[in-house]
């Protein structure tokens, strides 16, 4: 589980990998938490690229990074998801929140 | 019906534990020679359970985690998760989507993911004493991917 950052005057990408479940949600939460209050981009990224696993945590997960860059006015996007990550946050309605987009979408 | 393979594991309700417990499970539930998806599903549902004993009912100390799982000639995989923790006292109440007696960042959707990837879901729970989640999952195995 690692997190890493690439951030831009106008997007800040979160690179996410390894297994997301209660366990590691913590450590993720606190380094994400960290560069997006640190940021002044409109736009965070959650890149889902290098996750393995993901389980209901990792609804909680982006909806408290939505909260956080909502309230500071930036929008949120979660990129390179499966199937089943996307059928996992689509049952929380979380497509109302934040652009999802899976692993087919590229994007730029 | 009698299963034609079993296991059983006792962990403790400690969160480094969930990552084992689900790719424990999913390593026995190999053998029936399941999809690289069907395999995912079992893991995402044993680790919601998983995690539910260790949040909630063990929500102050920790304990045991016992965990059972059969698999049958049709193909089938049944996984008891038993706790001896707290119990729910309302189970419909604690199945429906989004709620939680938690804050912070539990969805509330752990019983609806376990319904979503798996066949049949059964929970009994006895307030005090503790609760038993039972999942089971037909596995039709690589034979029948589209893919």
């Amino acid at each position: 589980m690692d997190v890493k950052i690439s951030s831009s005057p106008v997007r800040l990408t979160v690179f996410l990998s390894g297994e997301l479940d209660h366990h590691s949600a913590a450590s993720m939460r606190a380094q994400t938490d960290k560069a997006i209050i640190e940021s002044t981009a409109r736009l965070i990224r959650l890149d889902f690229g290098q996750i393995t696993f993901m389980d209901s945590s990792g609804i909680g997960f982006v909806m408290g990074r939505y909260r956080l860059a909502h309230g500071k006015g930036a929008q949120v996007e979660v990129t390179n998801l499966t199937k089943k990550y996307l059928q996992i946050m689509k049952l929380a309605g979380l497509e109302k929140l934040v652009s999802l987009k899976s692993e087919q979408e590229v994007n730029k | 019906m009698k299963p034609i393979n079993e296991m059983k594991l006792k962990t403790q309700s400690k969160s480094v534990n969930e990552s084992f417990t689900r790719a424990t499970v999913a390593a026995f539930a190999v053998q029936l020679d399941p999809t690289v998806e069907e395999l995912a599903d079992i893991r995402t549902a044993v680790s919601e359970a998983v995690t539910n004993c260790i949040v909630h009912a063990y929500p102050e100390s920790v304990g045991e985690i016992y965990i059972w799982a059969g698999i049958y000639e049709n193909g089938l995989i049944r996984i008891r998760i038993r706790d001896t923790g707290c119990g729910i006292i309302n189970v419909k109440q604690a199945m429906e989507p989004l709620f939680t007696t938690l804050g912070g960042e539990r969805s509330g959707l752990g019983f609806s993911v376990m319904q979503s990837f798996t066949d049949k879901i059964k929970v009994r729970s006895v307030a005090g004493k503790g609760t038993t989640v039972t999942l089971e999952k037909y596995i039709r195995g690589r034979e029948y991917c589209d893919d």
